[in-house]
């Protein structure tokens, strides 16, 4: 009970890291990007830059989870184009790669 | 009420009305968003974080795919650089949201306009885009929508905590996938056709899966696969505009 209230120093430094760069992207993206106009080629690697970095995210455990995984990868893409639900997305795609690979031993 | 431009551009208000909506338009996004906190939730105990770490996290970061990210490459002691510089990585997408809803910021000062900031998310983004073109002119609008969704993400983190403590899900489960189903499923919004994203996104995966190969340190498969990606779309659009970026900065 008494270690759920626990917060070591090095997990506190971490976090604090982590909400100061991105209190920076939130609130000095807006401060920047209105004070100085960035060369349209710093607002074209931003845009690309969502798309991209979970791209680079989902491929390489992709393609450790084999079949199972590409066709749950395949279910949840699908769920998604037709519900626009993120909930029921991620819980078929779960649920698909779970099935299989019960099926699949 | 006349023209949409005197609408969103005119007088400016933050109301409390306005904050209340905003909240109240968003509590259909919290349904989808439950399983997301709900994973982080439990991949955080997973990963050995206690339930204050686990919240202070998601009270202090709020940014989901940030936190996931983390989590994914979460050693101990705690990955302090890695941490910091992936999160820095994953929430750069953020910087030019505010700088798009700069019609409604401009005219907020002091808490107002910072803490309305600090609460900005994909949804609050999003909602508050569609509400500035429909003609809205209460920016505390946005700071409702971000607030409901704060709220709702630290509960359902802690939820997930208190949940995974007590079921300890073992690596390597099904559960997990539910990270790369959360990643798949932000993607199909952000796809904006072959023309502009196949090759991008493309060369950012098999870049990540290299670095990968090669056994480089989290979160360099990332780092390199992202850049490599935006860089090469970035590189495409100039290519496709025929003129040099800077030319067009100067002018600007």
């Amino acid at each position: 009970m008494a270690e759920m209230w626990v917060v070591r120093w090095d997990v506190l430094a971490a976090i604090t890291g982590m909400a100061l760069v991105t209190y920076a992207c939130r609130a000095g993206g807006y401060a920047v990007l209105r004070a100085v106009r960035p060369p349209p080629w710093v607002e074209m690697v931003l845009r690309h830059l969502p798309g991209c970095l979970f791209a680079a995210y989902v491929a390489p455990p992709l393609l450790a989870l084999g079949w199972p995984g590409w066709c749950g990868a395949a279910v949840v893409v699908g769920v998604q184009v037709t519900t626009r639900n993120m909930g029921a997305a991620i819980i078929a795609g779960i649920a698909a790669t779970w099935g299989l690979r019960l099926i699949a031993g | 009420m006349s023209g949409s431009e005197e609408r969103s551009r005119g007088r400016v208000i933050f109301t409390r009305d306005g904050v209340r909506r905003g909240a109240v338009t968003s509590v259909p996004l919290l349904i989808g968003m439950v399983p997301f906190g709900l994973v982080i939730g439990v991949l955080s105990a997973a990963k050995g974080l206690s339930f204050a770490e686990a919240v202070l996290m998601s009270t202090f970061v709020f940014a989901g795919a940030a936190q996931l990210v983390v989590l994914e490459l979460w050693t101990d002691p705690a990955p302090i650089l890695a941490a910091t510089i992936a999160a820095l990585v994953v929430n750069i997408r953020m910087a030019p949201m505010g700088a798009a809803l700069a019609p409604w910021l401009d005219k907020l000062r002091g808490w107002k306009l910072w803490g309305t900031l600090s609460t900005l998310v994909d949804h609050s983004f999003a909602l508050g885009i569609a509400e500035q073109r429909a003609g809205g002119r209460d920016a505390g609008f946005l700071l409702g929508v971000g607030l409901c969704i704060w709220v709702g993400w630290v509960a359902t983190v802690a939820a997930g905590h208190l949940g995974g403590g007590l079921v300890r899900v073992p690596p390597g489960h099904p559960l997990f996938f539910a990270s790369i189903a959360a990643f798949l499923s932000i993607l199909v919004p952000l796809w904006r056709g072959p023309r502009l994203d196949l090759l991008p996104w493309g060369v950012a995966a098999l870049v990540a899966i290299a670095a990968h190969r090669a056994a480089l340190p989290v979160p360099l498969p990332l780092l390199l696969g992202s850049f490599a990606g935006a860089g090469l779309g970035a590189w495409m659009e100039m290519r496709g505009r025929g003129m040099p970026g800077w030319k067009d900065a100067s002018r600007g």
